[in-house]
């Protein structure tokens, strides 16, 4: 019984998580796919949701439901304290210093389009330029040229190594005093890569240059503080961390959202609207226009509620070993490379199977119950890199366990008896 | 057989492997390139017509088994055809590939491309199928624009 000693011996190794346990607070884990038993091993696409994150919505729509800030009645004012308590638990749970610091958006993508509108566009201009590195998700690259084609401003770009690495001499060589713009991603989506976002923030400041950190694929495997790191803006999605989808965070130094002018305008961003002049409200509802996604606000707070009680030693010593152990077994697959090997990575192993391929992988691992990303992963420039199409991959949450690993591994070795 | 069977069969393999056609025809008078933003699918292909006949047909480019094999099959049925024929051949293909022709009524236009009509059992795979033929179709209208799934 080769996997339920996995099992024993992960528990003895992770001080006692007990994923089996966790794995009953997500209904949808308990499902069959094709007569198999589901395996989701994609959750950088997004992660499933505890069941006290989708009570939550429900009890919003049941029992709360209502538009914030206006109401004079009870329903308004019990929906605005709830949207607001999760707020307030957002801003503790990346320790933020204020709740004005902490702007609800659609996602990472709003997060990041909103810095780069409103900040780019007030204080960027012809000639300066802007740093992103070469492992960005595409949320991470177009916003900034649409940008540059507006103001003029040039994009650069840090080059990664072979294993999917910043290349820091050439950040440090790229930082000039034309840089006047940096963002990077916190950990990379297609590659795991776990970027050292502290020591790139410091550089940049050492320039009096803001940073901007995506964080979409950070939040689920790591605790993030925004004061420790030092960034300027940190953009992640509710929906990758066992929160709903169609709501996110975008934190901002309060003294840089002061100075920039609103992304939309419309309701709840206003104090005062004449047709001569309309004074905008004060932060973080500035930057809120129009009725938000009150119950995504709710079931993120809910969501964090779930993960501040989990034991953040143990789960990230359960992660290291899902992804070590997911390591070996899929080297030893014969025509397996992986793709992205460096040193500090977090939850996700992307792959190329020779001669075959990530599509046809997909198709093949779907049908034996196990769900991975296949594709391009919105980083085309880093397929580009590396040479390939595209790549399988896998990436895991809290909830995966060692055993699913060998389905993994088993669904391989069928993809290569078909493809012979 | 199964539905992943009949996805994966002997042939479409065997086109995967060995595709017909995979070059660049420096003589094509007519191009076009297409794209599936999805996945990032991208073939080239090429034609030779003269007189409204197809003379040749070639194609180029990455993606799948399916998409593959797809195109190399294509490449073979479409050499000799008329213009109006091939047009009437990526209908009745696009037909079968997204489940809108049962395959038996399929089958008595599209001949050996029945053995396609698998992938409709499989939604996220019927523009990997389909890519080639769109691209065949941007070509016989001399599109300059890059044909996309999409």
């Amino acid at each position: 019984m080769k996997a339920v000693s996995h099992l024993a011996e992960s528990r003895a190794q992770s001080g006692g998580f007990d994923v089996m346990r966790l794995r009953e607070d997500f209904p949808i884990l308990k499902q069959k796919v094709h007569g198999k038993p589901l395996v989701y091993l994609d959750n950088g696409a997004t992660s499933q949701k505890p069941q006290s994150v989708i009570d939550a919505l429900n009890h919003y729509y049941t029992a709360e439901n209502s538009n914030i800030h206006r109401g004079v009645h009870h329903l308004s004012e019990r929906a605005t304290a709830a949207y607001e308590a999760a707020r307030e638990k957002i801003r503790r749970y990346i320790n933020a210093r204020s709740d004005r610091e902490i702007i609800y958006v659609r996602g990472t993508t709003e997060g990041i389009n909103l810095v780069a509108q409103s900040y780019g566009r007030s204080f960027l201009k012809s000639g300066d330029e802007i740093i992103v590195s070469a492992m960005e998700h595409h949320s991470n690259i177009v916003p900034w040229q649409i940008l540059c084609e507006q103001v003029g401003a040039k994009l650069r770009v840090i080059p990664i190594n072979h294993d999917g690495e910043i290349v820091m001499e050439e950040y440090h060589r790229l930082l000039t005093d034309r840089t006047k713009f940096v963002s990077m991603t916190h950990v990379s989506n297609a590659l795991g890569t776990i970027v050292p976002v502290k020591e790139m923030v410091a550089s940049a400041h050492a320039r009096g240059v803001p940073v901007l950190l995506d964080g979409a694929q950070a939040v689920p495997h790591l605790r993030v503080d925004v004061q420790d790191l030092d960034c300027d803006f940190y953009a992640f999605s509710g929906h990758k961390m066992f929160g709903p989808t169609g709501v996110g965070v975008l934190y901002g130094r309060a003294e840089l959202l002061e100075k920039m002018p609103p992304y939309q305008g419309g309701g709840d961003m206003i104090s005062l609207v004449t047709f001569e002049k309309t004074h905008y409200n004060v932060l973080p509802y500035k930057f809120e226009a129009g009725t938000p996604h009150i119950a995504g606000g709710i079931g993120l707070g809910a969501a964090i509620d779930y993960l501040l009680a989990l034991d953040w030693n143990a789960l990230a010593a359960h992660e290291h070993r899902l992804l070590s152990y997911a390591t070996d077994l899929l080297t030893d697959i014969d025509g397996v490379r992986i793709i992205g090997t460096a040193k500090e990575k977090a939850g996700v192993l992307s792959f190329v199977l020779d001669h075959v391929h990530a599509h046809d992988v997909g198709t093949i691992l779907d049908q034996e119950g196990v769900a991975v990303r296949a594709g391009h992963h919105c980083a085309m420039p880093v397929m580009q890199r590396f040479g390939v199409p595209a790549t399988t991959r896998a990436s895991f949450a809290f909830y995966n366990t060692t055993e699913e690993i060998d389905v993994l591994a088993q669904a391989i070795h069928r993809v290569r008896k078909v493809f012979g | 057989m199964s539905e992943l069977d009949e996805l994966y069969q002997e042939v479409i393999l065997d086109h995967n492997k060995s595709p017909r056609n995979y070059r660049i025809m420096n003589d094509a008078n007519r191009k076009a390139e297409g794209y599936n933003p999805l996945c990032g699918d991208h073939v080239t292909v090429y034609l030779h017509l003269k007189d409204g006949i197809i003379q040749d047909v070639s194609f180029q480019g990455s993606g799948c088994a399916i998409s593959k094999a797809s195109a190399s099959m294509m490449t073979a049925e479409l050499k000799g055809k008329t213009e109006a024929a091939a047009q009437e051949l990526f209908e009745s293909v696009h037909k079968m590939l997204t489940g809108e022709a049962s395959a038996n009524a399929a089958t008595e236009k599209v001949g050996k491309l029945k053995i396609l009509s698998g992938v409709c059992k499989f939604p996220a795979r019927v523009k990997c199928a389909s890519l080639a033929w769109h691209t065949v179709n941007a070509a016989l209208h001399g599109d300059s624009q890059p044909a996309s799934t999409e």
